[in-house]
């Protein structure tokens, strides 16, 4: 109780601090000094500190049990581990929006005294407009989401969790996904703050540069958590459904890496400033739409937090509003450069970084469009359809081709000119090797489909050029690399890994085999056993090949009490080359279970090759760190 | 070191190709079921489910095909039977022309922005 | 000037978005399948549940003005709710009540009749749900009118209540 008071009545001081801020910091904005006053750095801690404390009594509350908070009681159990009651907290509706909260209140203040090279007016404006999103949230919460809910008498026992949520990977997923989306408020607020403040140039550009990448590196991995979360948890083998809350994270990561590279045009050519702004806009402005989306129940999806039309209202409105704000702002107070317009020629850096924009924004159309399009038939023709996978592959790969080709001429281009240079032996040499291993394959696989082979060849080609110039001499540009190694490997693995997997789907009772190609899975035996929260019915399978190499895989089958619920654990064998996916069900009133096994090669590549890819936008950020 | 790399690739290639033959009905079932929605589920496919209506809708799958229906025919019976909203796959009409137009041309929007940028002051 | 009609024309455009996604939070979100305008109830195979003997769609739907066709399981608690509607509706004698068994264990499903009376002229079985995917239904329990000309003039989602039942009464009349 004391612990649920607590962060109630902090939430309501940090409210109180975030409110303050505004006239003080525009006395400040005002006043003759060239520094920040001190007063504005303690109230934005307090501001953060309180919401830290709130959400440390929200934790409490799970941790002890505490029903009678309402979140609580909704989304705990008295039997389920600590860990996953502390992981609780922010695996529902109201703790989520806390924990946004408490990232939009840290980065505020982590920006306020990390900025002090820029101007102060500046600095102000950004705090100003961040205070407008974090007050938006402290109302949505208060009014419609409040954590701290109370009511007599106390249940003596909660409503549980989702077993499904109860895993690591989903645990740690949605704090760094919010650092992700959070990270993208402040580029928003200090992209308008440089607007009116007039201070887009190259300065700002590499100020704001460290944060484009803080946000896009944690939404990376994000994004990948949650899709590991998926492949190992969810028991289906995939890892990307194309499902709405997923798109909804990948169209804001669209939008940062275009916004990624579009910032180093800007640094280095003083050039693409408009543009620049309209993504900061943008990416916040999707990470908002994508959290109206999912909270809103205006979605059909496996993620959807509870549905709740009153709290889809007041995101709707508040989207609308920052809409509304940061364009007036843009068409009053931005004007272009009156200087010489920069010319950008065709073979240059920054031609390449207008290329990958622009495909970049595609992708992304295709996304938003897919994924809110369905709301708008309905709505105007009370027709329901269903736009899914198909879709995305149709209007996605073949565009990803001259993306992939793009990208492996682009980052070898020097700013402002490139000489025309004799295409080299070794190019050719690769691309032809390229082009023969796709063949290979395509052969091997008996589907000679024009689309695919090309494809094939564009991947392995980047890969290769990306290997080529990671190997090379030159030491600098060691994050681009590393990054660019790391997406081609991701899209290499990811092509290679669904045309080479093969899957069985079979029905077995315990002591019966079935083989198939390569190989054969024996139903060995099952055991039955008991934890904390669930019994598990274990199947021992045997797996083995045509060389009588063999690996045992043991599925599980969970059986929750509260709520009653039934999932499958798969069990997975991975190696560098393959995954061996296992994953059985019970078939109703038999002995027989129904058996799903895959075979997946290079599954491990795509989740390191994501690894690779945030890896290198660390080390931009440490370089950038470091050299301060 | 690269040459080395190169013949790692083609060997493991090698090692782990399966042969994707003409498609036999117990690989189109589980094709088609990926294509179409469990209506009574959260946002799941019937390939994914293990919903009754999915684990049936299975079975019926598996029937038409071994009566002969093609691919096409059966999304075209369950969209007859069910409505859109079954299939993930839209279809390419008057309703959903903006849905599948509307990204190509964002796209040559997008690229006339760019070689205009690109062609001025040349 | 050409700035103001691009904010112009953004403006009226988001403003169009956000009626579309203000209308659209108030609809529900559950599929309500479209009663499809006449169509044929197709042909199917099944079994009787009592004494198990093969017939086909054409010997049930045969002989009577309406049909009323019920699927139902006994682990379905709706089916438990709309029983009463059912016998209600068995009293009138232009209309052939037929009960499709759906996914069901027999002795639950006789179980479930036993205690809650029988309703229906017949009762046929599909064990493995796919008569009812046939028929273009999605779950448990679902009702289905239907004419002498074999024709499905009506359909129900989810349990019968009284305004339904009423609905049904005035077809039949």
């Amino acid at each position: 109780m004391l612990a649920h008071q607590i962060g109630y009545y902090s939430l309501i001081l940090g409210f109180f601090f975030s409110i303050l801020i505004i006239p003080v910091s525009i006395k400040n904005f005002n006043n003759k000094n060239k520094v920040i006053d001190n007063k504005v750095f303690s109230i934005s801690f307090f501001q953060f500190f309180f919401v830290l404390v709130s959400f440390f009594g929200l934790i409490l509350s799970f941790v002890n049990s505490d029903f009678g908070n309402e979140t609580v009681f909704n989304n705990s159990h008295t039997t389920k581990p600590l860990f996953y009651k502390i992981s609780g907290t922010w695996g529902n509706h109201e703790g989520s929006l806390l924990l946004w909260l408490l990232v939009l209140t840290l980065f505020i203040f982590i920006f306020l005294i990390k900025s002090n090279s820029q101007p102060k007016k500046y600095r102000i404006l950004t705090l100003l407009f961040q205070q407008v999103i974090i007050i938006g949230f402290f109302l949505f919460l208060l009014k419609t989401s409040n954590p701290f809910n109370y009511f007599f008498p106390v249940p003596k026992e909660g409503l549980g969790l989702n077993p499904i949520l109860q895993d690591p990977a989903l645990a740690i997923h949605p704090p760094i996904l919010y650092l992700g989306y959070v990270g993208s408020s402040i580029i928003f607020s200090a992209s308008l703050a440089a607007v009116v403040a007039k201070h887009i140039s190259t300065v700002w550009a590499k100020h704001i540069k460290l944060w484009i990448f803080v946000s896009w590196i944690f939404l990376t991995f994000g994004i990948m958590l949650g899709s590991i979360w998926a492949y190992y948890e969810l028991g289906w083998g995939g890892f990307w459904f194309w499902d709405p809350v997923e798109n909804v994270s990948l169209m804001p990561w669209f939008c940062l890496t275009a916004l990624l590279h579009c910032i180093l045009v800007l640094e280095k050519r003083s050039t693409l400033s408009s543009w620049t702004i309209i993504l900061s806009i943008a990416t916040f402005m999707l990470s908002m739409s994508g959290t109206f989306l999912v909270r809103s129940g205006i979605l059909n999806s496996v993620h959807t937090f509870a549905n709740d039309p009153e709290r889809g209202i007041f995101i709707l409105i508040f989207l609308f509003m920052l809409i509304l704000f940061s364009l007036v702002i843009f068409f009053v107070f931005h004007k272009e450069n009156d200087q010489k317009i920069v010319k950008i020629n065709w073979l240059s850096k920054e031609a390449s970084i207008l290329f990958n924009n622009w495909f970049l924004m595609y992708f992304l159309s295709v996304v938003l469009i897919g994924t809110v399009y369905p709301i708008f038939l309905e709505v105007l023709s009370s027709e329901k359809i269903s736009v899914g996978p198909p879709f995305y592959h149709k209007l996605i790969v073949p565009f990803l081709i001259p993306f992939l080709l793009f990208m492996s001429i682009g980052p070898n281009l020097n700013w402002i000119k490139s000489k025309i240079k004799k295409v080299r032996i070794k190019i050719i040499i690769l691309f032809l090797i390229s082009l023969l291993l796709s063949l290979l394959i395509s052969k091997k696989i008996g589907s000679v489909n024009l689309i695919n082979i090309v494809l094939i060849s564009a991947a392995f080609y980047l890969f290769f050029i990306t290997v080529k110039d990671f190997f090379s001499k030159k030491f600098k540009n060691y994050s681009q690399k590393i990054s660019h190694f790391g997406f081609s490997l991701l899209i290499l693995s990811i092509l290679l890994n669904s045309i080479f997997s093969s899957e069985v789907i079979i029905n077995l009772k315990v002591g019966e085999k079935f083989s198939f190609k390569k190989e054969s899975i024996t139903f060995e035996s099952i055991e039955n056993t008991e934890s904390k929260n669930y019994r598990s019915i274990i199947g021992h399978f045997k797996i083995e090949d045509k060389q009588k190499n063999s690996i045992q895989l043991k599925p599980e089958l969970r059986i929750y009490d509260q709520p009653f619920t039934i999932t499958s654990e798969a069990d997975i064998k991975t190696t560098l080359y393959y995954d061996k996916f296992l994953v059985m069900n019970l078939v109703k009133g038999n002995e027989y279970f129904n058996v799903r096994y895959q075979f997946k090669p290079f599954m491990i590549w795509i989740w390191i090759s994501t690894l690779l890819l945030g890896i290198g936008g660390m080390f931009s950020l440490f370089k950038r760190i470091y050299e301060k | 070191m690269k040459l080395q790399k190169i013949f790692l690739i083609i060997f493991f290639i090698f090692n782990f190709t399966q042969i994707h033959s003409v498609e036999n009905n117990n690989e189109l079932t589980h094709k088609i079921s990926k294509n179409i929605r469990c209506l009574i589920c959260q946002g799941q496919s019937v390939y994914d489910s293990q919903s009754d209506f999915a684990l049936s809708m299975k079975l019926v799958i598996e029937k038409k095909l071994n009566e002969g229906l093609k691919e096409k025919e059966i999304y075209e019976y369950l969209i007859d039977q069910y409505g859109q909203w079954i299939t993930y796959d839209p279809e390419f009409n008057q309703k959903t022309l903006i849905l599948w137009a509307l990204p190509i041309l964002l796209f040559i929007i997008g690229g006339a922005i760019i070689f205009r940028k690109l062609i001025v002051l040349k | 000037m050409k700035n103001k009609i691009l904010l112009f024309g953004i403006i009226l455009f988001l403003s169009f978005c956000f009626v579309i996604l203000f209308k659209s939070l108030n609809n529900s979100n559950v599929y309500v399948p479209k009663t499809v305008s006449e169509k044929t109830l197709v042909n199917f195979n099944s079994k009787d549940f009592f004494s198990e003997v093969e017939i086909s769609s054409n010997e049930i739907f045969f002989g009577k003005e309406f049909y009323i066709l019920n699927i139902w399981s006994s682990w379905c608690l709706p089916c438990r709710e709309e029983h009463p509607q059912l016998l209600q509706l068995s009293k009138n004698s232009s209309v052939k009540l037929i009960g499709l068994n759906y996914k069901d264990n027999p002795k639950n499903a006789k179980k479930f009749i036993d205690t809650l009376g029988n309703p229906y002229s017949i009762i046929i079985i599909d064990e493995k749900g796919t008569i009812s995917i046939e028929l273009g239904a999605y779950g448990v329990p679902e009702t289905y009118i239907i004419n002498k000309d074999k024709k499905i003039i009506k359909k129900f989602a989810g349990p019968l209540n009284d305004k339904s039942v009423k609905e049904i009464n005035l077809i039949l009349k």
